[in-house]
């Protein structure tokens, strides 16, 4: 249902006069608000010039935000196709008839999925260097954090659209002699990717932002160069975190924008019946049902 | 297992969970109620209201918890010198309190707006039908149903919220993956164990919790 319309009549004369004065109460608390935030600004000297300043000059792009944003998205891209190739493999390890491959998969994904991504870093980054006594590379920890953690929930996703793939579909390959396998690779995954794209490109949205987790372990990301090492030069830390926030909420409405595109466009082509279109929007809303997930 | 026969590390382990524990309950307090609040400003007559709960969304949703986690400490606390209580440790866990819930209030509301979405518009055209105002149409008939479809997709953010509340540690609060990192680098020959430990108690909770979900939100769902 189409909230905007369909929760209120078309507003009468009173309508109009109560939303007018709904309007203008609520404008005037969110301009305090504003006021207030401003002038907690202002009493602590946050407008000064020279704390702003240093985002007109193009060595503060170049020397910490940029190196920041390309170690920010180089991590998020290595670690999105690696999560790729995870999900992909448990999503048919779960899906697999042999109970020695469907339960370990199983276990796999779920933990991974309930466990805390940082928890998983701290893991990588401090544990694992005991067991191998070998430093670990900390842009490997953070993407192998990244790959186990989004690759889990992937899995899950491709399950959910496999099985969102209306069974005529794997009883016709296997009428026409398909095997296992070809009826997997050629049938339903190519159909399961479809529906599920969206949901993989706002993984995509998750993923960037996770990246800010490597913050905390020292990985020279936007957090770490923009905001931390910026602000101990120029004492800017609120402004360098404003930057940094709206970067951050730039990339991630272009991709949220490219998922709803491309969630229109699959459905406007109509090649996915009724009933598949059905089960994967109930699966887009809720991705992490069952098991530890739940991803923000 | 012997890491945790020694009492100072036990307790290490029960502080870092029990932090995890009050910012779980605080902040899913906080986001739900922010989170409803903001669903019926997004679905409200009024534009100004609805224009607000958009850009509370798209800000809050877009932004890494982990910046909105630093923003309250070195923002919030150190430059604008909001400090909410005396003792350093509280204080950090309200900060961390806030910035959760303002983060998850962003999910919670849409998870409620497209809850709203799934209820019939039969049943919002009735209630307008009968001479409900809005506010009458929202709370009597809408939410009640859409609240029923939004358990499991809450559940997971509830899950979702149990596991980013890991994150207050940036600010120096000693919860469960603070506590392990403190505990691998005291105890090397121990990793595993430790790891397994911290990582087992999660998993034993939260994944019986979605499941738990699940089932109550296919016994409670409105069959139509």
């Amino acid at each position: 249902m189409s909230t905007d319309a369909v929760l209120y009549d078309h507003p009468g004369p009173r309508a109009k006069m109560r939303n007018l004065i709904l309007t203008i109460v609520f404008g005037v608390a969110l301009l305090g608000l504003l006021w207030w935030i401003y002038s907690r600004f202002d009493t602590k000297g946050q407008w000064a010039g020279n704390l702003w300043e240093p985002f007109t000059q193009s060595s503060t792009w170049t020397d910490y935000i940029l190196p920041g944003l390309v170690e920010t998205l180089k991590a998020a891209a290595v670690a999105m196709v690696l999560s790729l190739a995870f999900g992909i493999i448990f999503a048919v390890g779960r899906l697999s008839d042999h109970w020695w491959v469907r339960i370990p998969a199983g276990a796999i994904v779920e933990f991974f999925r309930a466990v805390p991504l940082l928890l998983l870093m701290f893991f990588i980054f401090f544990g694992v260097p005991f067991l191998t006594e070998q430093p670990m590379s900390i842009f490997w920890a953070v993407v192998l954090g990244l790959t186990l953690y989004n690759g889990s929930v992937l899995a899950e996703a491709f399950r959910a659209g496999v099985h969102a793939v209306p069974k005529g579909q794997s009883e016709a390959a296997y009428a026409i002699g398909m095997r296992k396998g070809q009826v997997m690779t050629h049938v339903l995954i190519p159909q399961a990717a479809r529906a599920m794209l969206p949901v993989i490109v706002s993984q995509l949205v998750v993923l960037v932002k996770d990246t800010a987790l490597g913050y905390i372990i020292s990985y020279g990301e936007l957090i770490q160069l923009g905001v931390n090492n910026l602000s101990a030069n120029f004492g800017n830390v609120v402004q360098a975190a404003i930057v940094a926030a709206i970067i951050y909420i730039i990339i991630n409405s272009i991709l949220t924008a490219f998922a709803g595109w491309l969630g229109r466009r699959t459905r406007r082509k109509g090649r996915a019946p009724r009933a598949a279109g059905a089960a994967t929007q109930q699966a887009t809303i809720e991705p992490g049902l069952g098991g530890g997930g739940g991803t923000l | 297992m012997d890491v945790f026969s020694d009492p100072a590390n036990r307790d290490v382990y029960i502080t870092g969970f029990l932090w995890i524990l009050k910012l779980t309950l605080a902040g899913g307090v906080g986001a739900l109620v922010l989170g409803v609040v903001l669903a019926a400003m997004r679905v409200s007559p009024v534009p100004v209201l609805r224009g607000f709960g958009t850009a509370w969304v798209n800000i809050f949703r877009n932004t890494p918890l982990t910046l909105i986690i630093f923003f309250c400490y070195f923002g919030l606390f150190s430059t604008l010198g909001l400090s909410l209580v005396d003792d350093i440790d509280l204080n950090n866990f309200w900060l961390g309190v806030i910035g959760l819930s303002v983060y998850t209030a962003a999910f919670v509301c849409e998870a409620i707006r497209s809850g709203i979405n799934t209820v019939p518009p039969g049943q919002a055209e009735a209630a307008r039908a009968i001479g409900m105002t809005f506010f009458q149409t929202l709370t009597i008939v809408v939410l009640p149903q859409a609240g029923r479809a939004v358990i499991a997709p809450l559940g997971s953010i509830l899950i979702a919220l149990c596991k980013n509340s890991t994150i207050v540690g940036t600010i120096g609060l000693m919860e469960s993956s603070n506590a392990m990192k403190d505990l691998i680098n005291a105890n090397g020959n121990a990793v595993i164990p430790i790891f397994l430990v911290f990582a087992g108690t999660f998993a034993v909770v939260l994944i019986p919790t979605g499941y738990a979900f699940g089932w109550l939100a296919n016994r409670l769902a409105v069959k139509r």
